[in-house]
């Protein structure tokens, strides 16, 4: 089983023996990395944290994190460290998602960074569609961030969770309530389509078929407005009405389904 | 549900009289729209006006190939980043899941007046609407001395094929320490930073297999596109191999010999032991003998639905067209397909017209991972299709951002060529 080979390397990378880390070592794990996160403190940690915000970009299109996150296409990733894989209610999994779970698979900052690294090396048949983050910094970065969402040594669990929302929040209900015109949308799809694969395949650029109307529209608000960076992103987005965006957001919903 | 009010309106129309029929209808059978050229404006043109009107309009797509190998990411195959497999497509899906009837011969004539298309064989194809997207063609007397059989030893590899095979061969076996000479071509042309990602691939295969090679190019220009962003890969990457020689120095080039390699300018004269010769270019010759160019030997065209300035029922795309701001490139084409796709469906069916909406992004390879790239907005506004708002890669940025952009250019590959051709 390629996924419990993996998820044991990962461990036993740890010093832990394999059983070991299956059945009683995940709070272990889980615990030491705590202590080390709460060593890089002050500044640094302020850093990482802040790099995670923008490696979280990457994430954003599925997923949601803080104060009210659902589950999007992908789960909401509150109290992610220490939760059994595959387990959040109402989620959408892939199977090989809900049985790495079932066979023990729970999230630690070495099997969460195991993961992102190489998304489908680690559960191959995983539906998530990043490709992974190759760069070992944005992964500790990225961790910082979603720890911080997390309850644990240095997040306690009487904390409520943070308020922060990451770089899309603040976004008008008007604009969030606006209903597109899907037939408008599928002619400025094709603008779309040029570099985003309208089968929904993800090759370097990011599949948009499928998505929830809502979460279309505030990340096309967010290059609209140059929150979020990409610059052509921002070019294509930047031209765009509230209501275009909006027909685009209803034409890929229905696209997807 | 406009359309199919609209569909109502049209059959009831239809059972009570002929005469309020409007005039796209009372043409006997479907509309018909035939396509020349089966490249980035053509195949896009064609997929999206059998896609949308959901077989309303009979749609014939005219290209000599069987397959189509893309002018883009050609420089990528030369520097062995793609297999020659990778950038050739077919057009079997065009033909199977959307109905395009494609004929695989050449375009000879256009008889505007009857509205119809000659084609090789003699056989003739009628039209209601034309759209025309051959490309562009090579100005072989723009440097004295060049001909379709010198390219066959100098090759111009400017458009896809086994020229690009021809160049690639003679690049990799070119011997230690020979010199490559490239003559860039003159404004307007295919691709701007198109002869600058090559001489980036051309390095790239030098550093590993000839490191002592040298790369002349030989521009009749004084600066060219994405400038400062080679220049430096050049200098960071493949030190001291490229030298860049503007026309204001080199003067003009007097003459090429294919036989010896030699190159005439009033500069000096250069000895190639591999030479790549990118003459001046023009519309694609079906388009100047259909009557749709200009004085600059391109076709103007209306900037909000790439109609023809000469004949309402002809569209222009791609290479061919003026497109005001808009540089020659596939993503030009495609963007420049869909308006003109959905003008063309609007005056043959009545579907709902948008506005006009084109942009443009040029990625360019300068080494492995190390990727740049240039963008821009344009609108239709009434004298010229117009830039809006654009942006392009900084100098400087890291490793991490510029193999990003690679990667972020391999998806788009996939992402057009699969809009041009289906699959």
């Amino acid at each position: 089983m390629r996924v419990v080979e993996r998820f044991g390397l990962a461990n036993l990378q740890s010093g832990l023996a394999f059983a070991v880390a299956l059945v009683a070592g995940c709070m272990a794990i889980a615990g030491n990395a705590h202590a080390q996160s709460s060593e890089a403190t002050g500044k640094e940690h302020d850093r990482l944290v802040s790099r995670g915000v923008e490696v979280f970009q990457r994430c954003s299109a599925c997923h949601r994190i803080g104060v009210e996150a659902e589950n999007r296409l992908g789960p909401q990733l509150n109290n992610l460290i220490g939760r059994k894989a595959g387990s959040v209610k109402g989620a959408r999994y892939s199977p090989a998602m809900v049985k790495a779970g079932a066979e023990g698979l729970v999230w630690t900052p070495e099997t969460i960074d195991a993961f992102l690294a190489d998304p489908k090396g680690f559960i191959e048949e995983t539906t998530m569609g990043l490709r992974g983050v190759d760069d070992a910094d944005d992964r500790k970065a990225l961790l910082a961030y979603l720890e911080s969402f997390s309850t644990g040594p240095s997040n306690i669990p009487e904390t409520p969770v943070p308020t922060r929302t990451g770089i899309d929040a603040g976004l008008p209900a008007e604009i969030l309530a606006l209903k597109g015109d899907a037939e408008f949308g599928e002619y400025l799809s094709g603008e779309c389509v040029t570099c985003h694969q309208a089968s929904g395949e993800d090759k370097g650029i990011p599949s948009i078929v499928g998505w929830p109307p809502e979460d279309f529209v505030v990340a096309m608000h967010g290059y609209k407005s140059k929150k979020r960076e990409h610059p052509v992103m921002r070019m294509i987005a930047g031209r765009l009405s509230a209501e275009e965006i909006a027909a685009l957001a209803a034409y890929f919903n229905k696209n997807g389904q | 549900m406009p359309i199919s009010r609209r569909r109502f309106m049209i059959s009831a129309a239809l059972s009570t009289s002929t005469l309020a029929m409007p005039s796209f209808l009372r043409a006997q059978g479907k509309p018909k729209v035939v396509v020349i050229g089966g490249g980035a404006g053509g195949g896009t043109a064609a997929r999206y006006l059998a896609k949308d009107s959901k077989g309303e309009i009979d749609v014939t797509l005219i290209e000599p190939q069987q397959a189509f190998t893309t002018c883009f990411f050609s420089n990528l195959h030369i520097g062995g980043f793609r297999t020659f497999e990778s950038i050739t497509h077919d057009y079997k899906t065009l033909e199977s899941t959307h109905g395009i009837k494609v004929v695989h011969q050449m375009a000879t004539a256009v008889d505007r007046g009857a509205k119809v298309v000659t084609l090789a064989d003699g056989s003739k194809v009628p039209y209601d609407k034309l759209i025309v997207s051959p490309g562009i063609s090579l100005k072989w007397d723009s440097v004295a001395g060049y001909s379709q059989e010198a390219a066959e030893v100098m090759p111009h590899a400017w458009q896809a094929g086994p020229q690009t095979q021809l160049l690639k061969s003679k690049i990799e076996a070119m011997k230690q320490g020979g010199t490559f000479v490239m003559i860039a071509p003159p404004n307007p042309y295919r691709c701007p930073p198109g002869p600058y990602e090559r001489i980036s691939m051309v390095a790239h295969v030098f550093k590993q297999k000839n490191p002592t090679a040298k790369i002349i190019v030989l521009d009749p220009k004084e600066k060219f596109s994405k400038q400062a962003l080679f220049q430096e890969g050049w200098q960071k990457h493949y030190p001291g191999m490229v030298e860049w020689i503007p026309g204001s120095i080199l003067g003009s080039i007097k003459s090429v010999d294919a036989k010896s390699g030699k190159i005439e300018t009033e500069l000096d004269v250069f000895k190639a032991d591999v030479a790549n010769v990118i003459p001046a270019q023009s519309a694609g010759g079906i388009a100047i003998t259909a009557g749709l160019t200009n004085d600059s030997g391109f076709c103007p065209i209306v900037p909000d639905s790439m109609q023809s300035q000469i004949d309402e029922n002809v569209y222009v795309l791609g290479d061919s067209s003026i497109a005001g701001d808009m540089p020659k490139s596939a993503f030009s084409a495609n963007s420049q397909a869909k308006v003109c796709a959905n003008a063309v469906r609007g005056a043959l069916t009545g579907s709902r017209v948008f506005p006009a909406k084109f942009s443009n992004t040029c990625w360019s390879l300068i080494a492995p991972d190390d990727g740049v790239k240039v963008g821009a907005n344009y609108e239709g506004a009434p004298e010229k299709i117009t830039k809006t708002t654009g942006f392009i890669s900084n100098t400087g940025e890291d490793s991490a951002l510029r193999k990003a952009t690679y990667e972020e250019s391999l998806g788009w590959y996939s992402g057009i060529t699969q809009d041009i051709f289906g699959a």
